[in-house]
């Protein structure tokens, strides 16, 4: 039966993302007239004109068209970007290292963090450290990352202390693991961003873990408090924080844009952005598709995570 | 449709007919009274109303037109200039008090184009219990899987940089995450007798929607508003930040910190000014909303019990 739940799961997964392709895909017909005139411009070469036509396929039926890119991308041929004329993925993965590199690193003080600040704020409910926690997540929950990002930089790149660059300056062919203090800002504003959405849902799951009847027998029990806390409380407490922290994962896929603008961060957001200013369709298409990709994926870890740990869901099907 | 169901249709129809509505016009008015009673609400719109205040007078207050050179690039505060100059040689001041319009009426009317598409989009799927329902859950799962500042770029790499697209691609991106939440609220008021007795007596279906099912919903509606909104400010403010809002020589807060980003060293106010005023506006409407849905768990509280 789990695997009937898992496969039904898949195969909506897949459907999403064909329709997320259709849609990505009607982007380039969104464009006025000719597609390869209004992504060069005016001053377009004649050569160019025809080097995108034909990268496009302009030539020939929509769907020839749709088919032939869809095709490009799920075989890895992801087409050559419209302003440099060099191939999108050669052009991506450095920078996808270092785009992973600064979400992986994230996701790995984040995660622990936010159990953590949820277990630590549950068992001293509504005690003055519960309330100023819950208020310092509720306005680092409503800050825009770029304002978070910015406060880090004018405290810990410039007016106050000299800690850590404020633009991640990386030599050519350097990668941003051979210098990791300029993934260090970037990455505290990722995890300032994510860290209450998530602790937020800990805590209330760990509240109502500590009110149940087998945490007050372990005690009764005897057990000792740390072991009733993280043997007993704990694993049971972090089922619903699972759909949570996929989403917040998920959600770095998009962060990422604007925090790595701000740092100068050599990663896809970055190369998002300029592509987007030099209207760079093939690029924009290509990380778009990858950003939807790597959400659908997680919320799919999330949902075959939680089946997989719930019996009652794990049984559904019976 | 049983014979117990039109039997407990009549017995409704004996009664005045006002009288069906009339309870969630109250809870409604009880929820917003509650949340007032809430120290942070009020702190909250304070903020806001502070901010609205300057974006709509600053303008008329502004000592300088926000594109006139008063002086020369990154200066210092001096008298004439009181929050110095920006990375052109503009009043940071003067630019200042310009640039909070665009982000609010921008993210306002995002907001509002993605509540009124997800309510239609969560009330139709919720009444309607087959197919449809389906199908408008299915489009929305597609328009889910984008980080939604992606979906708004995609958007402006084919377009342009275009003021009615972001209010477009922002407000549709919010749409299917207000639509999931009133389709959830909904599900469980369109099980109810009045909706039932609507049916009986052949009311027309978008009036047992918008007239019957809406009223019912309007709570959880008012804490998806206050969120939209703290998301909205954030969306456009990153957008024009990273420079597809309002084009120069316009003065326009998100812009703002990006034309003088990498002067921050040298002049932090010009920088500093827009960053405040943006952190500022969405907890303040953060703070409502969470005292919106502080009162919503109460009043559910009480039901309950």
């Amino acid at each position: 039966m789990t695997t009937r739940l898992v496969l039904r799961r898949l195969a909506l997964a897949l459907l999403t993302l064909w329709l997320v392709s259709l849609l990505v895909f009607a982007a380039t017909l969104a464009l006025p007239g000719d597609a390869a005139q209004a992504i060069l411009g005016r001053e377009a070469t004649p050569d160019r004109l025809a080097a995108l036509r034909d990268q496009l396929h302009l030539d020939e039926p929509v769907v020839t068209q749709y088919l032939k890119w869809l095709g490009g991308i799920v075989t890895g041929d992801l087409g050559n970007s419209a302003a440099t004329q060099a191939p999108v993925g050669e052009l991506l993965s450095d920078r996808v290292g270092n785009s992973l590199f600064l979400v992986l690193i994230s996701a790995a003080v984040a995660v622990p963090l936010s159990i953590m600040v949820g277990v630590w704020t549950a068992m001293r409910r509504d005690r003055p450290v519960d309330h100023v926690v819950s208020t310092a997540s509720l306005i680092l929950a409503s800050l825009p990352e770029f304002v978070i990002g910015i406060a880090l930089i004018l405290l810990f790149a410039t007016q106050v202390f000299h800690a850590f660059p404020a633009v991640s300056l990386l030599g050519p062919g350097e990668k941003a693991w051979d210098d990791p203090k300029v993934v260090v800002l970037p990455a505290a504003t990722l995890v300032l961003a994510v860290v209450p959405y998530i602790s937020r849902i800990m805590r209330g799951s760990m509240v109502e873990v500590l009110e149940s009847e087998y945490v007050t027998m372990a005690t009764l029990k005897g057990l000792p408090r740390r072991t009733v806390i993280w043997r007993h409380a704990v694993p049971n407490a972090i089922v619903p924080a699972i759909q949570v922290t996929a989403l917040q994962l998920a959600y770095l896929a998009g962060g990422v844009v604007v925090v790595e603008f701000v740092f100068s961060y050599p990663g896809i957001g970055a190369a998002l952005v300029e592509a987007v200013g030099n209207r760079d369709m093939p690029v924009v298409q290509d990380v778009t598709m990858l950003a939807a990709g790597i959400y659908v994926g997680l919320n799919i870890l999330a949902d075959v995570a939680t089946i997989l740990v719930t019996p009652k869901l794990r049984t559904a099907g019976r | 449709m049983s014979d117990q169901t039109v039997e407990r249709a009549a017995d409704l129809l004996e009664q005045p007919p006002t009288l069906i509505p009339t309870a969630p016009a109250r809870a409604r008015l009880a929820l917003v009274a509650d949340a007032l009673r809430l120290g942070r609400t009020r702190f909250g719109l304070a903020i806001v109303a502070l901010l609205v205040l300057i974006a709509l007078a600053g303008p008329l207050v502004a000592p300088h037109s926000p594109t006139e050179f008063v002086g020369i690039p990154n200066s210092k505060p001096s008298g004439d200039a009181i929050f110095g100059t920006d990375a052109l040689g503009r009043d940071v001041l003067s630019r200042f008090l310009h640039g909070g319009r665009t982000v609010l009426w921008l993210s306002a009317a995002a907001t509002l184009l993605g509540i009124v598409v997800g309510v239609v989009v969560g009330l139709i799927a919720a009444y309607s219990r087959n197919w449809l329902d389906d199908v408008l859950m299915r489009s929305n799962d597609v328009l889910l899987a984008f980080p939604q500042i992606i979906f708004v770029l995609l958007a402006v790499s084919a377009i342009g940089p275009k003021l009615w697209l972001i209010v477009l691609t922002v407000g549709l991106t919010h749409a299917p995450r207000v639509a999931r939440v009133i389709r959830g609220a909904a599900l469980e008021v369109v099980e109810r007798d009045f909706v039932k007795s609507a049916e009986v007596v052949g009311e027309a279906r978008w009036r047992i929607v918008f007239a019957e099912v809406l009223p019912n919903v309007t709570s959880p509606l008012l804490v998806e508003v206050g969120l939209r909104m703290t998301y909205s400010i954030g969306l456009v403010a990153g957008i024009s930040f990273l420079g597809f809002g309002l084009q120069p020589p316009s003065a326009d807060w998100g812009l703002m910190i990006n034309e003088n980003r990498l002067s921050i060293t040298v002049q932090a106010w010009s920088v500093l000014l827009p960053v405040i005023a943006i952190g500022l506006l969405t907890v303040g409407t953060n703070l409502v909303t969470d005292g919106l849905s502080r009162a919503l768990a109460g009043i559910d509280r009480q039901a309950d019990s």
